[in-house]
């Protein structure tokens, strides 16, 4: 069913009654050409574009719970392509490419607010990194805007400039960056590829691979076997389970990422900001809700809930950056499970095992990748061979030496 | 006007004047804003969030979603205020919110007019068109009507605190069961803190015309409240909620310590606690739900509970013709209460088929409620008989019970799913869902009054027996049994127009069906679509009507159709007390040198160096730019001698009879080898063969070293070499500790530091003293330590003095060298010195460079093993081509040079594919009379000599630049071993 | 999170910094780059109990291996990481 103005006038006028399902929810086959294990935003998109892209429908989506119910579904909402190293650089201003289309090529809205992404340095050093990010941004051809704290001042008046800790020095703004509605993303990848004929079929976990000879044949799941040419994990937070189900052994530690809104106020905050000292970066909702998070909680964990120390640090640098937020109040915490990776940059290869593929590591990355991670993955998976915008997320980086470590902080996943 | 003559915890001696909306009123202590407005007539309390419809208040506690309000002004205002909650004060101003131009007359009400096609999801199917239109027409549009109240967009200059306190038993809630287990372990000598988020302790006791012990409950509440008070061993914290359960028997709660009172005399406005229980008794009650029936969100239409706690606690009446509309007992008491107090009942309509309540009104069972009428309140309702015929009503205040949800949020904190019991149509808490917590009372689905002190008194002696304290055996006071009976029963079937689940967010039953036939059936995407339960009263209105209404739809029971999970906080939380300490300085700490004060009294510029305050250059008389201050500091520690406090390096003192050795295996290069008296420079490595950090280490003894560290990484380092030493290598004997805080230390550079020196220590000659000396010196009888090393290039040392002494000592130092043609420097001279001679900093050592890319592959033993050694050499990082450190300098028109330029090749587009590497660190020369940097260069150790382009994009310069060695200044150092 | 120092009794774990898996004690002997790609960058990841290691930063800065439920982050046992290595010698 196309969405227009009409159609919705016309099922306005007639109760809502003539609104179809947005997905069907299909039986499993006996077996499919592909199977993605994971039908948050990631494995959702992998199989739009595989079927969207080259062709391929008889694909299916495995998902244990609800369809974007992964991280896609409890995130902070951001897009941005103000990355710094190579790798990095050329696939998020890709993914920025992506969706900036996406609604239209989705016929879904999925909110899209290029509302703007500011990065603040409280310092001269950090402010000579934005610069060399700047500089990178603008030679891969996003936009980047050095602002002096002048600037900073007349862009973002509601800030601290009276007695801060860390008084703002300048920033980095990326006017193309902004939010989107993460649930819609989910649902109109869903949608788009549920027309494509892709089965999307919820409650239906992955509990073992049948490999032979070095070959995937299938997988294992709570509603029966299901036999598969070729199979991509997307499966975020879970990624070193269901990877060690195929014997393999992930340079990946699973950490809970919180983030935080507060109820619904009127129009304040008209950009995404990010703090420097101390990660905390904030925006606020169509709904009214001031949207915001810090770092993970520093711990591994499998439990999507936090802890008070970084709630409380969380809190405190919105009151450091931010002091009139204290009048608004929290309404609610979550958290997700994240994929660390051991430099903080994700990995999207083949594995060991002919037809296993994986897509992971993704850190904080993840919501803001959905179009170019799955447009990466569905192209290794159909073609082969790596996406043009997705080179260097390699499996044995880590080996190689070749790792892409923006926050040069090496292999400690709690520093990224 | 609604307030009953007598009765109700109020002081009706006091009057106290408050205004909301401009129009003046009056309420009583122990009035909330709610209250207060309903006594003086007020129904119409806000809008809701979609349609901006009118909306009266619902509830009488914390889980109201409508009547919510702007409170104080200026600075001091806060949106979103729950009128049911919030103390009158003396002079309080409040507002509705979320309306334009006025409550009465809203605009946006037009939205109501368009809601057929304003349903569930309908955003998601529309403004697409044309693309650009989202963010400049829709989204704005959309932006400035949602949101509730209004921030006031100054800063927050109330005071927060943060607190923590520990008890053996944590009791929530101080209705019957949380007074009783409270009391209980009181008694058994067990630590107790009880805390209720009311103003009052009691919980509905004071909202019930009933009798505990013979005695009308409030006063049996307020009587135990004293007695707990008397306990030394118990604290009553009353407006404090429990906001959150975490783990190892950690609560997060929040204190309203004044937001009650017009003037807080300094106490903070609130506390933010973190409270660490060994017992957990959580006693929050239960909260009553709505039933949807068609335009069931009129004002005037309320919890029959609610109605209950205005008659009796604040003596008000609700409404002057009252009916009643209930799936369950409680609504025959409202009935029976508010006909005791003289208030006409038009109506009791039970849905209930198998009842028959002898109450003094018209009476109406197997019946249901299937419309309202009247302009911004109810006025008429229409009933549907057992017979099917539809009959008109009048009242003003139609009071709702569609039962009790037991107040359970807590327990699902740590991922815990409710358990479904049938018989009370109700989830109750899993036991064990947070460990050592036990649910008592109606919080565990227990409504008789008896039932709950019982479970109260059981569940504190269970604490009790646990933590082996003495057991005691309370007296059970004599009170009610009665569980009240209820029907499930969640929405009125077979209507017309649209029944509200969630009042706030404007779901109504129309929009889970639309839900539903578009198949977001699992309860998430029910949620997620339709923002049921998005609410700030986190979906406690709403949520069991609306997973009712799609269990019905799917045909699946209520427990398979599930809950969404809870999440903190259980009522929403001021950032203020959350972030509390946070704002202003408050941030983090802040450090500051022995030579602080004086740098500042000499007209010391400051700059801050991680946490430190440092002087970054010293204004000289007609000095107007800091350059010509930096350039003059150059230019005396090249020529003459400078002072300046380096003390904020890090020091870490090691010792041991294996200090050596270990110090081999944490740097690349060897110090079991460096003879006492000598000081070695030394690069450390990460386990994944990156620089983690550089400094130099002094052999004092034999077995005695002093490291030390960059100021960023000391830190850093202290726990990576604790690591080593007690992780790796628990063998070695070996003991470390940060000295940083106990030494100043001062840096003396310059050709004429010897001279000086000599005045003050003695014999400082390449004899005593060679570069890269060291040993103990005396000055003025103290004993200092003093380091032939240079950051500058120059003849240097550095002079180590207990704390106590940095300043003195400085003073002195610069008095001499004043007298020499030199003085103080600061931060912005020191990083041109280090420049010009191509020393490290962090901007260099970013974390990704390895000891190769940093050009000193020398410095990689060969004979040992040390952390990152065979990391270091995984192909990637032998790779000849990777980003190598070298110096640049303008050979161009373009003299200047900024920090952070990308690298190109000279007749390369500066795009991202030609990228040959970044600048990371410039500065003006005053030595070589130009801009020089630092920059990391593909291979560009092997293009020293060619040129290349330092291109800024953001600022739009490109400066042709020579690729040369990083030493610009005295590369052979023949200065500083002088 | 409450964590029981040997040292310093039980203290609310935001006085603990975290580093990872108590792998990290097993630093592979000799140059072998596939032993150190495992011990650097490899983890198993596991739910449930896990090995890890932690320091008492604002304590007394001991490093202490602390087994823990990942799942429900109930803590399990705690001891000196010296301990532990000198046990494992």
């Amino acid at each position: 069913m196309h969405y227009s103005v009409l159609q919705i006038l016309k099922n306005g006028l007639t109760g809502n009654k003539g609104w179809k399902p947005v997905w069907r929810n299909p039986e499993p086959k006996k077996s499919y050409d592909i199977v993605i294990i994971g039908g948050g935003g990631h494995g959702l998109s992998t199989a739009y574009y595989l079927a969207k892209t080259y062709g391929i429908r008889n694909i299916a989506v495995l998902e244990k719970g609800y369809l974007g119910g992964g991280n896609v579904g409890r995130n902070t909402t951001i897009v941005r392509a103000n990355y710094l190293l190579d790798g990095n650089l050329e696939f998020y201003s890709h993914s920025l490419k992506l969706w900036e289309n996406l609604e239209q090529e989705l016929n879904y809205n999925v909110m899209l607010s290029q509302r703007g992404c500011l990065l603040l340095a409280h310092n001269d050093g950090q402010f000579d990194d934005l610069a060399w990010r700047g500089n990178a941004n603008l030679a891969t051809g996003d936009d980047a805007v050095l602002m002096s704290a002048d600037d900073v001042r007349a862009y973002t008046p509601y800030l601290n400039f009276d007695d801060a800790r860390f008084p703002i020095r300048g920033g980095l703004l990326q006017r193309t960056g902004g939010t989107a509605r993460h649930d819609a993303v989910a649902w109109g990848y869903a949608r788009g590829a549920d027309m494509r004929g892709v089965d999307l079929i919820q409650n239906c976990e992955v509990t073992g691979f049948r490999i032979e000879g070095g070959k995937i044949k299938g997988v294992e799941t709570s509603r029966g076997y299901i036999g598969a040419g070729k199979v991509g994990m997307s499966v975020a937070g879970r990624t070193s389970q269901v990877a060690e189900m195929a014997g393999l052994r992930l340079p990946i530690e699973s950490h809970v990422l919180q983030a935080f809104v507060t109820e619904a106020v009127k129009p304040v905050i008209d950009t995404v900001i990010s703090f420097g000292m101390g990660h905390f970066y904030i925006s606020q909702s169509d709904k009214g809700g001031l949207v915001f998070g810090g770092d993970i909680d520093g711990y591994n964990s499998y439990s999507q809930r936090g802890n008070l120390p970084m709630v409380e640090h969380v809190a405190e640098a919105a009151m450091a950056l931010m002091p009139m937020i204290g009048k608004a109040r929290m309404l609610r915490s979550w958290g997700g499970i994240v994929d660390m990776s051991m430099d903080g940059s994700p990995i999207i290869d083949k594995t060991p095992i002919e037809g296993l593929f994986l897509n992971g590591g993704w850190c904080y990355g993840g919501f803001k990748a959905t179009p170019a991670a799955g447009a990466a993955f569905a192209h290794l998976m159909a073609t082969g061979e790596k996406a043009a915008w997705a080179t260097k997320f390699n499996l044995n980086r880590f080996e190689t030496g070749h790792v892409i470590d923006d926050e040069g902080t090496g292999a400690r996943p709690n520093l990224h | 006007m609604n307030r009953i003559p007598t009765g109700g915890l109020i002081d009706r001696d006091i009057s106290i004047p408050f205004t909301f909306d401009g129009q003046k009123y009056t309420a009583h202590p122990g009035d909330t804003l709610a209250s207060a407005l309903l006594a003086n007539g007020v129904r119409l309390m806000g809008r809701s969030f979609k349609y901006h419809r009118p909306r009266g208040v619902l509830t009488a506690g914390s889980e109201e979603p409508n009547a919510l309000m702007e409170i104080g002004e200026g600075a001091d205002r806060t949106p979103n205020t729950r009128a049911t909650t919030c103390e009158v004060y003396h002079g309080m101003v409040a507002q509705s919110q979320n309306r334009f131009p006025s409550l009465k007359v809203d605009m946006l009400a037009v939205n109501d007019l368009l809601s057929p096609f304003l349903g569930a999801g309908f955003y998601y199917k529309t403004f697409m068109w044309p693309k650009k239109f989202w963010e400049a027409v829709y989204e704005p549009i959309i932006r400035r009507a949602a949101g509730l109240g209004r921030l006031s967009g100054q800063a927050d200059k109330a005071v927060y605190e943060k607190a923590w306190a520990y008890c053996d038993v944590l009791v929530i809630g101080g209705g019957p069961a949380g007074l009783m287990a409270a009391f209980t372990a009181g008694k058994g000598g067990a630590k107790v803190i009880l805390a209720d988020e009311d103003f009052i302790i009691g919980g509905r006791l004071n909202s019930e015309k009933t009798e505990v012990d013979g005695k009308p409950s409030h006063r049996w509440a307020a009587e135990m409240a004293a007695k707990l008070r008397e306990m030394p061993n118990v604290r009553v914290m009353i407006r404090t909620t429990v906001t959150g359960a975490y783990d190892g028997g950690t609560y997060g709660a929040v204190e309203r310590v004044a937001d009650h009172l017009a003037d807080a005399k300094g106490a903070p406005r609130q506390i933010f606690w973190r409270i660490v229980a060994k017992h957990t008794i959580l006693a929050a009650g239960a909260t009553e739900r709505p039933i949807a029936f068609p335009d069931n969100d009129r004002p005037g239409i309320m919890l029959a509970g609610a109605v209950r706690t205005y008659a009796h606690r604040y003596g008000v009446a609700a409404g002057q013709r009252v009916a009643v509309f209930t799936n369950n007992d409680d609504g025959w008491r409202t009935a029976q209460d508010l006909l005791a107090l003289g208030v006409t009942v038009t109506a009791l309509i039970d849905t209930r088929t198998d009842v028959s309540p002898d109450i003094d009104c018209p009476v109406f069972t197997g019946a249901a409620v299937v419309g309202t009428s009247g302009r911004l309140g109810i006025e008429r309702l229409s009933v549907r008989t057992s017979d099917g015929a539809v009959q008109q009503i009048n009242a003003d205040c139609l009071a709702v019970s569609g039962g009790w949800n037991p107040a359970l949020h807590l327990t699902g904190h740590m991922g815990g799913k409710p358990t479904w019991r049938e018989d009370i149509a109700a989830f109750v808490p899993t036991p064990n869902s947070i460990p050592n917590l036990i649910a008592v009372g109606a919080a565990n689905g227990n409504f008789s009054t008896l039932g709950a002190l019982k479970e109260g008194m059981a569940a504190a002696k269970a604490a009790l027996k646990d933590l082996r304290l003495k057991q005691v055996r309370p007296h059970v006071p004599v009170a009610d049994d009665a569980q009240g009976a209820v029907a499930a029963y969640w929405h009125v079937p077979d209507v017309k127009g649209r029944s509200w689940l969630d009042f706030q967010n404007d779901v109504t039953v129309k929009d889970i069906e639309l839900a539903h036939r578009e198949n977001f059936r699992s309860v998430e995407h029910m949620k997620r679509y339709t923002t049921l339960g998005m609410a700030t009263d986190q979906g406690k209105m709403s949520n069991m009507g609306a997973l009712a209404v799609m269990a019905e739809l799917t045909g699946q029971s209520i427990p398979e159709t599930g809950t969404t999970i809870f999440r903190p906080p259980y009522t929403p939380v001021q950032m203020g007390a959350l972030g509390a300490g946070g704002a202003g300085k408050g941030f983090a700490p802040e450090r500051f040198t022995t030579t602080h004060d004086w740098a500042v009294a000499r007209g010391a510029v400051m700059i801050e160096v991680g946490l430190w305050h440092r002087a970054s250059w010293f204004p000289a008389a007609g000095e107007t730019h800091w350059r010509q201050s930096c350039d003059r500091e150059v230019k005396m520690v090249r020529e003459a001698v400078g002072i300046c406090d380096v003390s904020t390096l890090g020091k870490i003192d090691i010792q041991g009879p294996d200090a050596g050795v270990f110090l081999d295996r944490v740097y690349t290069n060897m110090f079991s080898t460096l003879k006492v008296g000598k000081v070695r420079y030394g690069l450390m490595l990460r386990e994944d063969g990156m620089v983690l950090d550089d400094g130099t280490t002094a052999r004092l003894g034999e077995n005695h070293f002093v490291m030390t560290t960059t100021t960023g990484a000391a830190g850093p380092v202290m726990s990576h070499l604790e690591f080593c030493a007690q992780c790796l290598w628990p063998e070695l004997d070996v003991k470390m500790i940060s000295v940083t805080e106990q030494w100043a230390q001062i840096a003396v550079a310059g050709p004429k530091s010897r001279d000086l020196l000599a005045g003050l220590i003695g014999d400082v000659s390449n004899a005593s003293f060679p570069f890269m000396g060291c040993g103990n010196v005396s000055i003025g009888g103290v004993n200092a330590r003093l380091f032939r090393i240079s950051f500058s290039g120059e003849l240097a040392y550095e002079i180590a003095v207990p704390a106590g002494y940095g300043a003195a000592l400085m003073v002195e130092l610069v008095k001499r060298a004043e007298a020499l043609g030199g003085g103080a420097y600061g931060m912005e001279a020191l990083n041109v010195l280090r420049i010009e001679k191509g020393f490290l900093t962090h901007a260099e050592m970013d974390g990704r460079a390895t000891v190769a890319d940093l050009g000193m592959s020398g410095m990689m033993s060969t004979k040992k093993d040390f952390i990152g050694k065979v990391s270091s050499q995984r192909e990637g990082l032998l790779d000849p081509m990777r980003e190598q450190l070298v110096g640049i300098r303008p050979v161009g028109p373009v003299r200047q040079i900024l920090g952070g330029s990308i690298m190109v090749d000279v007749d390369a587009e500066p795009i991202r594919e030609n990228m040959q590497g970044h600048v990371t660190s410039v500065c003006y020369s005053p030595t070589l009379d130009g801009m020089i940097g630092l920059a990391f260069v593909k291979g560009g150790h092997g293009r020293i000599g060619q040129t290349i382009r330092a291109v800024d994009l953001l600022r739009n310069l490109d400066t042709l630049c020579e690729i040369v060695s990083p030493q610009f200044h005295d590369p052979e150092g023949e200065k500083a071993r002088g | 999170m409450r964590i029981h120092c040997p040292h310093c009794g039980e203290r609310d774990h935001r006085e603990f910094e975290y580093l990872g898996s108590a792998k990290l004690l097993e630093r592979p002997e000799g140059g072998d780059a596939a032993a150190f790609h495992d011990y650097v960058f490899q983890r198993k990841n596991p739910t449930g109990e896990n090995a890890e290691l932690w320091q008492h930063v604002m304590g007394c800065s001991a490093w202490l291996h602390v087994v823990r439920n990942v799942t429900t982050h109930e803590i399990i046992a705690v001891k000196l990481a010296r301990d532990v290595k000198e046990a494992a010698r």
